[in-house]
């Protein structure tokens, strides 16, 4: 009989299972096992890199017109010089700036918008959900395009209204998401003990359910802000963004006119966009398959 | 389908109606300075400005103005651009035709191709081809659409001469018949394929992935432990529901083509809303900007009618929830 059960005598067998971590590390673990997800953020890095140090690694003052016309890509200018002859690297460099800066507010206020009201909707339930979800739903289908269009004609441009155009139009899909997380959790051992405990609804939704969603946040942020910097570039193209910052939507609308003779003022900004978003984007389908949740 | 589901459906439409044209109303009384130049436009036209006022009855309290912007919003009646000297809706309606015939061409590129692909892709999950695939998809998600229409113009256009580089005709020529038909085919197909290009890319994801997941899953297992042929598996087990999230997203992708379309417009010369659109800009013409605001807004919420009607007649769950 006991040669039917395999022995386990040696203690060497036996492996020792890791400690058990909490979903962000779990995540953070999983994410670092995958090379697409490192890709993307080496990706995201060199922008941010390139944002915050665009002073210093920039050789020349992006508006400035110092250098020859139209001249293709060779030292002292790495990305060529637009028709003005301002340095086109300069150019990028500072528009990693505008595209940062838009999806960091942007992405600020989707983040405070979306939890308040999913986890509004989600907690409080009844007539309050019906009428924030109605809500969610009318958003869910403005052109968002089409709106900043407006808010730019009537407001004249600018990054402030910009964002505040984005940022309010942006946040249904988060809502939703966090509202369906809190009507699962609420439904939990967890959270059913910490209401019965007599845990104020502060504590129960900062303590125990905000931490839990977070995960799924960040999967849906990452994923909006991609379209959030899409939309900025197509804003800049129309030369509708702000007219004292570079951005890189601006620098390839400018290349339009000069498409014939100087292929390089439309190639480096519009790379530079892709970059950008292909890294929140691999980042972020990284984050939804190590989280198994799907958007 | 129920009768219950399509009258529940219709009744979701007219609160997203209300709250578009609440937008729009919104905006305007918000914007800096009298409300009649976000109505009428900066032509500093005293008449015309007095008309207007009397029409959407900014004299009057705020729920008369109210009242007075949805009746008429909803007649279409959206005052007249004074650029153009006519009606919102006629200049709109002019332009409108070229933009509708690229966007629809992208959408049904878009589901061909990409349904296309994401079987492809989904058939041969972890070989070379459908990484390759999957790299190409994503960097194509990850494009804005106006660098695929430059470099496309740049290679494809310019470079071999394989497609026309400007415009919807070719200037100067008199085509009748089928000829007229195979030059503007011609002008199409480059800026469809470039508006198609990122839609492509969503779908063969979305498609390649439901693959994948309903072919490992149990059903689909009996069905091959059943010993039907491969053929018969994918078809009638696998891609069934597979494509039923593909069709979902079609009302959706409408908003997103549109935009779309317009910047693609401006990069091939294509006159359609996008040349509008800039003009109106520049010309602070808000009319026409808050015509094409609501147009885009009921078109979407339309699309997404029509779509979810048809995912209750393909899904019968969906009916029952």
């Amino acid at each position: 009989m006991a040669g039917l059960i395999p022995a386990y005598d040696s203690a060497e067998k036996l492996e020792l299972l890791p400690t058990p971590t909490s979903p962000g590390q779990v995540a953070v673990r999983n994410v670092r096992r995958r090379p697409d997800a490192i890709l993307g953020g080496i990706l995201l890095g060199i922008v941010v890199v390139a944002a915050l140090l665009a002073p210093a690694l920039a050789p020349f003052d992006p508006f400035s017109p110092k250098g020859p016309s139209l001249a293709p890509p060779s030292p002292p200018h790495l990305m060529g010089t637009d028709a003005l002859g301002r340095d086109l690297w300069s150019g990028v460099l500072y528009g990693a700036r505008t595209s940062l800066t838009v999806a960091f507010l942007v992405g600020l206020m989707v983040l405070v918008i979306g939890t308040l009201v999913g986890t509004t909707a989600g907690y409080r339930g009844g007539w309050v959900d019906d009428v924030l979800m109605r809500f969610t739903e009318v958003l869910q289908v403005l052109p968002r395009f089409f709106l900043a269009l407006v808010v730019i004609a009537l407001f004249g441009p600018g990054l402030d209204r910009l964002v505040l155009a984005l940022g309010l139009s942006s946040w249904a899909l988060l809502a939703r998401v966090i509202r369906a997380e809190v009507l699962s959790l609420r439904e939990r051992e967890f959270v059913e003990a910490a209401v019965t405990m007599g845990a104020p609804v502060r504590r129960i939704i900062f303590r125990e359910l905000l931490p839990n969603i977070l995960p799924s946040a960040v999967v849906v942020l990452s994923l909006l802000l991609a379209q959030v910097m899409l939309l900025e570039a197509s804003l800049g193209f129309l030369g509708l963004g702000d007219p004292n910052t570079i951005s890189w939507g601006y620098l390839a609308g400018q290349a339009q006119r000069f498409l014939r003779v100087a292929w390089w003022l439309s190639v480096f900004p519009g790379a530079a966009i892709m970059m950008a978003v292909l890294g929140l984007n691999l980042v972020g389908d990284a984050l939804t398959e190590t989280l198994g949740g799907r958007t | 389908m129920t009768a219950r589901y399509v009258a529940r459906r219709l009744a979701q439409v007219l609160p997203a109606v209300v709250g578009v044209l609440l937008i729009g109303f919104l905006l305007i009384q918000l914007a800096p300075g009298d409300p009649i130049l976000a109505l009428a436009g900066e032509s500093g036209d005293a008449e015309y400005y007095e008309f207007m006022r009397q029409k959407f009855g900014l004299d009057r309290p705020l729920p008369d103005q109210l009242w007075a912007y949805f009746s008429n919003v909803i007649r279409g009646d959206l005052g007249v651009s004074y650029v153009h000297g006519r009606s919102v809706a006629a200049v709109i309606g002019e332009r409108l035709p070229a933009t509708v015939l690229l966007t629809s061409a992208a959408l049904v590129l878009s589901s061909i191709v990409g349904i296309g692909l994401g079987i492809y892709g989904g058939l041969r999950y972890r070989h070379p081809d459908d990484l390759l695939l999957n790299v190409t998809a994503l960097s194509f998600y990850a494009a804005p659409v106006f660098w695929v229409g430059q470099l496309a113009l740049l290679t494809l256009a310019l470079g071999l001469g394989w497609f026309p580089v400007q415009g919807m005709t070719t200037a100067g020529a008199s085509f009748t018949g089928f000829a007229a038909v195979r030059d503007v085919a011609a002008h199409l197909a480059l800026p469809a394929l470039v508006l198609a290009a990122q839609e492509i890319a969503a779908v063969t994801r979305l498609t390649r992935v439901g693959l994948i997941n309903e072919l490992a899953s149990d059903h689909v297992r009996t069905a091959r432990g059943k010993g039907l042929a491969e053929r018969i598996v994918i078809v009638r087990h696998g891609l069934r529901r597979t494509l039923l999230p593909v069709v979902t997203v079609i009302g959706g992708r409408i908003g997103h083509l549109v935009s779309g379309a317009v910047v693609v417009e401006l990069v091939f010369g294509w006159p359609g809303l996008g040349r509008l659109l800039v003009g109106a800009m520049q010309n602070r013409d808000t009319p026409i900007l808050l015509g094409m605001f609501l147009l885009v807004a009921t078109s979407v919420i339309i699309a997404n009618l029509l779509t979810d009607l048809v995912y209750g007649w393909l899904d019968p769950r969906i009916r029952l929830r």
